[in-house]
Formats: structure tokens, C-alpha cells, sequence
């Protein structure tokens, strides 16, 4: 049976050319890159060209605003506890969306058990930041607004650019983790008004183990990870040539490919949505339109989202539910329950992204599945209909 | 040209049989650890078999065993998420003057933020006096962070007796394994660790893969917050084709490390000796006995290392002056110079590292290249006493 991989949130699979071209370093291209010798130099030259792709898919002003991490998750701590120590003179207030990825929403909390003061922002329905709510917690004494370009969820994609000017008026730095959307949306952090932007590599078809930080020139952040003083003293250790300089593939092929790519798979998401609504109380969850181009995510009643991805995966299908990063727990996605959905309404969902694996042909076979599924779930379900 | 890679301690090749098994799990068994399904399930498997192979190299057990990215996350990790969750015993830290700059400035930053901190210094071999650990421990000592070996000069520093101390005086003993692992054989037990760090890329597996062991009973805190892999203390999706590769790197190693520990100390001893009676002036720095099979680490009066590092560049072998992480910044390394050796003998040091595709006669080419090299950096130095003859 073929594999109908449709679970690109929570993994890409590496894409062919990134690996060839990267390989090397990971086999024989051995070298660190502070080495003095020659070896060390052509790894050296490998992590530059690596941060100019980068740079290029974001449109960064200068290539030295790219540091590497190790993923997105680091990224993300970098950005806003390296942002929030760094600037304390400021303030001590931080703010972010209600519906931000575990590793943004943790590293707040962890500041707020530091004295710090974490206001969250509510979402409306559709999962769209409420801006004037924004604008009341975003205050003088506010060092950084963490606020996502697009959620890895629900697929929804941020007003980023007036996010940007209402924070900026009380001179408040945006971070915008940016994992969901890099390679798949155009971003262009100097048009956007973005003071640090994470990306992640294997969000992108790129090799696990690489991360980027884009840190604006000028903005002030302070490392978590001290140590050798790679990466101009913000983030310490050898770096992981092999999975950078895939990284750098991956954001020039994206960079490249996203305008032909999000055009062919948002015709197929769109033709999945619309096969799918037409399942009786079934609804998609986020927004209609202002949607990430490979991103479908629907609920339905009556329904429990575990058994969902077993009766697909049997299929040969993957789909999500939710975040991968919190599938293994069986509480309720906190972003479905901020856009205001009930317990038992946010078990019901479906994710489905779709990635450059996945063809028109494939879409009968899908729906064909969603919709013996939801008859079997239906038939057994315990939240079945009064 | 012919190419001699002698600079193993900075970057090591990945086995190939590393790569065959890992490679997979790019392209094809692509899961991520935390989805429900079988692509999923797939990939936890194969990171819960690579933690077993990674545990059984230390002597641990699989679930003391926390997946990181690098050795500088896994030492930060250890030491910044012991000190933080043991505030309420204590502020005051041991570790020693040798140690790798991602311990160092770990500690520097604990002090700047109130921790007090001995830096027990070593002797002229580069080791760590036991005494001098004892000496050191107060009321308020909440951890003790001693290197297993040095990356610089080899030195391996007596573990089993500060184990001892450490677990006599019921205080958190961290070591930095990452210049050991694989290398020497390690036992958490026997030593009495509660915390050590190693990385993949030190013994032939990829680099973005590191661990640290965590002794069942210790706690520590999270230094990154996110989702809930690796028991909430590593958050992060799992890099699984890059841990793939560090627990067959771990296998390898612990089935070979014998016997090539065996050819590699015979090789390093030919080199040593080589160059020592061959060249007037020209030292080992450390400790022959207590010392990695791999590392020879000499120096030479008169010269600089940056220069005998390119000109050797030139010839196609490739060794390291002093630390690999801070060449760039070309200050006197911190090891040499707390070992006591003046700043003018220390910049002439230069650190040979052997590995697993060194070949005796890579030996032989150094052997025969590096004393006209020298010679003639001497020839023109103006660091020369008058008088003075090669």
C-alpha cells in the first residue's frame, strides 16, 4: 500500500537534494570550523553560504543577522529569554498569543516564575490574534511580543505587519516564530517589521539538528547556552555543518520552488476541504482564507482524535491531531480550546498538511478514508448523538 | 597531495557503518518520535534503542540517559540545571582550572549571578590534585564539575577518587566525558558519576547528537522549555537519524575501543618520541601515563604554533594549536598555562589528535616533515636567544 504521508507539521521528510548536498560535510567534510586549517576553512565557507540562504529566504538585511541553533525550540528560548534577560532595564513584561507552540509559551512561563509578568493575547474563532487586546498588553515596560507567523495547528497566518507597528510603538522587540510558515509563505522580516525570527530546518525538508535565529541588527539578546563563543558568543558549541549547510539547501530550494509548490498544494488542500466538509458536522477549524497553502485542519463531532489517526495509519495514511509535541498527552490542543472550541469538540480534529510527496491523484483515496473513518468512529463513539 | 588528518579532538569523520545506519531515517523512516502512528512509533523505537547502546558505553541505565544537541548543551544542561535545582542546599561549586570553555563559562555565569566557585588548579601534567578537591568542599558545595580527560593535553584526570569523595560527602559529581567517551572505558558506577556528558561527533558520529547522563535520583531543572520529549528536560523534536547515528557510534565504540586504543597509543608514542629526540627543545605538554591513547601534544621553543599549523597545512597534515574552540581568538590556551608552562613556551604547542584511519605511516610523514619545518620557522625567529644553535 502506498504510504499518503499528510503529517508535514510535525515532520518533513529530508528532501533528496538537501541530503546529497550536505552529505559531504556529514561523511568526509570533516573539519571544525574554527580550526586555522584548511579543513576547518572549507567548513567555515559551508556554514557562511548556509546563513546567505538562509538570509535570502527571509530577505534579511545582512547575513550575519542568521545564528544557528540546534532547532526551532532553542531558537525560540534564545529569542525570548535572551531578549527578556538581556533588556530587563526596560521591564520585566512579556507577551505572547494564546495559541504559541509549547516552546514559546514554556520558556514565558518559565520567565514568569522569575518575577517576570506573562500576559497571553486572545485569538478570535478563526484563530487571529486580537489586536486592540494586543495593544493593551503590549506596555513601556514590555521587552518582547512573541506572536507566530503562521499556527502549525490550525494553519491560520498572523496580521504580522500591524502586529509589528503596534508593538513597535512602545518600542517592544516582535519575535515571531516563524517554524510553520518559512518555505511555504513568502516572509520578509525587514517588510514585516520583525525583530527576531525563528525558522527550522525540518519544518522545511531540511535535516534535523539545525534551527536559525534571525536577530535583526541592532536588537540586543543575550545567549543561553554559554560556552566556546560560536555564532558571535550568542550560541556556543561545534556547529552541526552537515545539517546547517542542508538547512541552507533546503531554504534555497524553498525559497526557489514555495511560489509553484503552494500553488499546487493549496489546489489539492482546497479540493480535500471541500470533499471533506461535505462529511455531515464536520467543520474546518481556523481560518478560511488567510490560510497556510498545504494546511487542511477539520473536527468533527462526535468523534475522538486518537482513534482518528489509527483508522488512517491503518489506511496508510498519516494525519495529525493537534501538535505532534503534545499527541503523546491526551489533554486537549490549547489552541482549539483558545479559538474557543469545547473538551469534547477539540478531540474531534484533523490535521492534514500536505508536502511536496503528495499528488492530486491521491485525493480520492483520502477522502475515501476520512469518510469510512468518521462512519466507524461514529458507529462506536461514546460522545455519540443523544 | 598527500592528506594526514591529525586533528581528530577538533572533528572526527562519521563511520561509515554510522552513516549506513542512520541514512534511512532521512528519506524513508522519517517520523517524528511523538506522532500516534506507525512512522512515529518507528522512530521512538529507534531513539529508545539508540539511548540502550549510549547507556551501555557508560555503564548506565537507558532511562538515565538525555538525548541534547551538542556536548556544550549537555555540560550547560548538567551544571546550570543541578545548581538551579539545588539552590536551596547551597551556592558553592568545585571545578578545575583545565576545563572545556562550555564548562567554564557555564560557571563564570553562575558566579556573575551569585554562586561562589573553586577553580582547583593541576599540576604539571595537567592533572587535578584529590587532596585538593577534599580541601575544597564546604557546607555550601553543591556540586563538584571535573573533566574525565582533557581535549587539549589528554590528561585523564583520577575520577574514581573524586567519585569517592564526592558520593562520601553526598555531593553531585559531574564530568565532562566528551574528550573520553569512547576512547577509554567509562563506568558511571565504578566511578561513582551522577552526571556526564558526551557527543556523538566525538566518537565518530554525526555531529547535532550528544547526551548527558543523569544518575537516577539526581535532579536537575530544564534549561530550554517546550514540549515533553526527553522527560521534559530536553524539549525539542528529537533529531532521531542523528541520534540513530550517535547510539551505533556508541556500539562501535564499545565493541573496538580496546584494541584501538592499543594501535592508536603505540602510533602516538612513536610520534612523540619522534619528535622529541629529533628536534632540540621540542616538549610533550602533560602527562604520559595518565593520557588518551590518541593525544600527543608537544611544543617547541622559539616558534609560533599558528605558524608550524600552516606551514604543516601546507604539507596536507592537519593538527590543532591548543583548543580547536578558541584558535580563532589565538590567546595562549588556558590549559598550557595552568599547567605552568609561560605564555612564550605554550604559543610553540601544538596538539596532534590520532584517530580510527590513522595509519603508521601517516605518523612517519609528520616525523620526517615537521623537523625541517621548524628549523626553519627558528630561522627566522626573532625569539631565538643569541647564540643559540639547532
Amino acid at each position: 500500500m502506498e504510504r499518503i504521508f499528510l503529517d508535514h507539521a510535525s515532520v518533513t521528510p529530508v528532501d533528496a537534494r538537501a541530503l546529497r548536498f550536505a552529505e559531504p560535510y556529514l561523511a568526509g567534510g570533516y573539519g571544525n570550523p574554527s580550526s586555522l586549517h584548511s579543513v576547518g576553512l572549507e567548513a567555515r565557507r559551508a556554514i557562511e553560504d548556509a546563513r546567505t540562504k538562509v538570509a535570502a529566504l527571509i530577505n534579511a538585511e545582512k547575513e550575519k543577522t542568521i545564528l544557528f541553533t540546534s532547532g526551532a525550540t532553542e531558537a525560540n528560548n534564545l529569542a525570548i529569554k535572551g531578549a527578556a534577560l538581556r533588556n530587563v532595564g526596560k521591564g520585566k513584561k512579556v507577551v505572547s498569543s494564546a495559541i504559541e507552540h509549547m516552546s514559546v509559551l514554556n520558556p514565558m512561563k518559565d520567565l514568569q516564575k522569575n518575577e517576570f509578568e506573562f500576559t497571553t493575547v486572545p485569538v478570535d474563532s478563526s484563530g487571529i490574534v486580537d489586536l486592540e487586546k494586543l495593544e493593551d498588553s503590549a506596555t513601556r515596560e514590555t521587552t518582547v511580543t512573541s506572536i507566530m507567523y503562521a499556527n502549525n495547528e490550525i494553519g491560520t497566518i498572523e496580521p504580522i505587519r500591524e502586529i509589528s507597528e503596534i508593538v513597535h510603538e512602545k518600542g517592544v522587540y516582535l519575535h515571531v516564530d516563524a517554524t510553520a510558515a518559512a518555505g511555504r509563505i513568502p516572509i520578509d522580516v525587514q517588510a514585516d517589521g520583525i525583530d527576531l525570527l525563528t525558522l527550522s530546518s525540518n519544518d522545511m525538508y531540511g535535516p534535523q539538528g539545525a534551527g536559525a535565529l534571525y536577530v535583526k541588527t541592532g536588537v540586543r539578546i543575550q545567549p543561553v547556552l554559554p560556552g566556546g563563543g560560536q555564532e558571535r558568543g550568542l550560541r556556543s558549541g561545534t556547529e552541526n555543518i552537515f545539517a546547517i549547510a542542508g538547512m541552507g539547501e533546503a531554504a534555497r530550494i524553498a525559497r526557489e520552488e514555495m511560489g509553484t509548490e503552494s500553488a499546487r498544494l493549496s489546489e489539492m488542500r482546497n479540493s480535500l476541504i471541500e470533499e471533506i466538509l461535505k462529511i455531515e458536522e464536520t467543520y474546518l477549524t481556523g481560518h478560511p482564507t488567510k490560510r497556510l497553502p498545504h494546511h487542511a485542519s477539520f473536527r468533527f463531532s462526535h468523534i475522538e482524535g486518537e482513534s482518528i489517526l489509527l483508522i488512517m495509519d491503518a489506511q496508510g495514511i498519516q494525519v495529525s491531531t493537534g501538535s505532534a509535541c503534545s499527541s503523546k498527552t491526551l489533554e486537549p490542543s490549547h489552541v482549539l480550546l483558545a479559538i474557543g472550541l469545547k473538551h469534547e469538540e477539540a478531540h474531534g480534529s484533523m490535521v492534514m498538511t500536505l508536502g511536496r510527496s503528495n499528488t492530486v491523484e491521491q485525493v480520492p483515496r483520502v477522502v475515501d478514508a476520512v469518510n469510512e473513518m468518521v462512519v466507524k468512529l461514529r458507529k462506536i463513539s461514546s460522545l455519540g448523538k443523544e | 597531495m598527500r592528506r594526514v588528518y591529525l586533528d581528530y579532538a577538533a572533528a572526527s569523520p562519521v563511520d561509515p557503518r554510522v552513516m549506513e545506519e542512520m541514512l534511512p531515517y532521512f528519506t524513508d523512516k522519517y517520523g517524528n518520535p511523538s506522532s500516534v502512528y506507525s512512522l512515529g512509533f518507528e522512530a521512538n523505537t529507534a531513539v529508545e534503542e539508540a539511548r540502550e547502546r549510549v547507556a551501555k558505553l557508560i555503564g548506565g541505565e537507558p532511562k538515565e540517559i538525555i538525548f541534547t544537541s551538542c556536548g556544550t548543551e549537555s555540560i550547560n544542561l548538567a551544571i546550570k540545571g543541578l545548581v538551579h535545582r539545588s539552590k536551596d542546599k547551597g551556592n558553592h561549586i568545585i571545578t578545575s582550572t583545565v576545563e572545556h570553555p562550555s564548562v567554564l563559562s557555564a560557571v563564570d555565569e553562575l558566579e556573575r549571578g551569585g554562586f561562589s566557585v573553586t577553580r582547583l588548579p593541576v599540576d604539571g601534567g595537567g592533572l587535578v590534585d584529590v587532596e585538593s578537591v577534599t580541601a575544597a568542599i564546604t557546607e555550601k558545595t553543591i556540586l563538584i564539575s571535573v573533566m574525565y580527560a582533557n581535549n587539549e593535553v589528554g590528561s585523564i584526570q583520577p575520577i574514581k577518587e573524586i567519585g569517592e569523595i564526592a558520593k562520601d560527602r553526598g555531593i553531585p559529581f559531574h564530568t565532562d566525558a566528551v574528550a573520553a567517551a569512547g576512547k577509554i572505558h567509562i563506568s558511571v558506577s565504578e566511578d561513582n558519576i551522577d552526571l556526564l556528558s558526551l557527543a556523538s561527533q566525538d566518537m565518530y558520529g554525526p555531529k547535532g547528537a550528544a547526551a548527558l547522563y543523569l544518575r537516577k535520583g539526581t535532579s536537575i531543572s530544564p534549561i530550554l522549555h517546550g514540549g515533553r520529549q526527553e522527560r521534559k528536560l530536553r524539549p525539542g523534536t528529537e533529531s532521531v537519524p542523528l541520534i540513530v547515528g550517535m547510539g551505533k557510534a556508541a556500539d562501535i565504540a564499545a565493541q573496538e575501543m580496546e584494541a584501538e586504543s592499543e594501535t592508536l597509543s603505540k602510533m602516538r608514542d612513536k610520534l612523540v618520541r619522534g619528535l622529541t629526540t629529533s628536534v632540540k627543545e621540542c616538549y610533550l605538554n602533560g602527562n604520559l601515563e595518565r593520557r588518551l591513547p590518541n593525544n600527543a601534544n608537544v611544543r617547541f621553543s622559539y616558534i609560533e604554533g599558528e605558524s608550524i599549523i600552516l606551514n604543516l597545512d601546507m604539507k596536507g597534515i592537519q593538527a590543532a594549536t591548543g583548543s580547536a574552540c578558541t584558535s580563532e581568538t589565538l590567546e595562549s590556551s588556558h590549559v598550557l598555562t595552568a599547567m605552568g608552562i609561560p605564555p612564550e613556551h605554550a604559543h610553540g604547542s601544538i596538539a596532534f589528535t590520532l584517530g580510527r584511519w590513522t595509519k603508521g605511516d601517516d605518523i612517519d610523514y609528520v616525523i620526517e616533515t615537521l623537523p625541517p619545518i621548524v628549523k626553519e620557522l627558528r630561522s627566522i625567529s626573532p625569539m631565538v636567544p643569541e647564540g643559540w644553535t639547532d
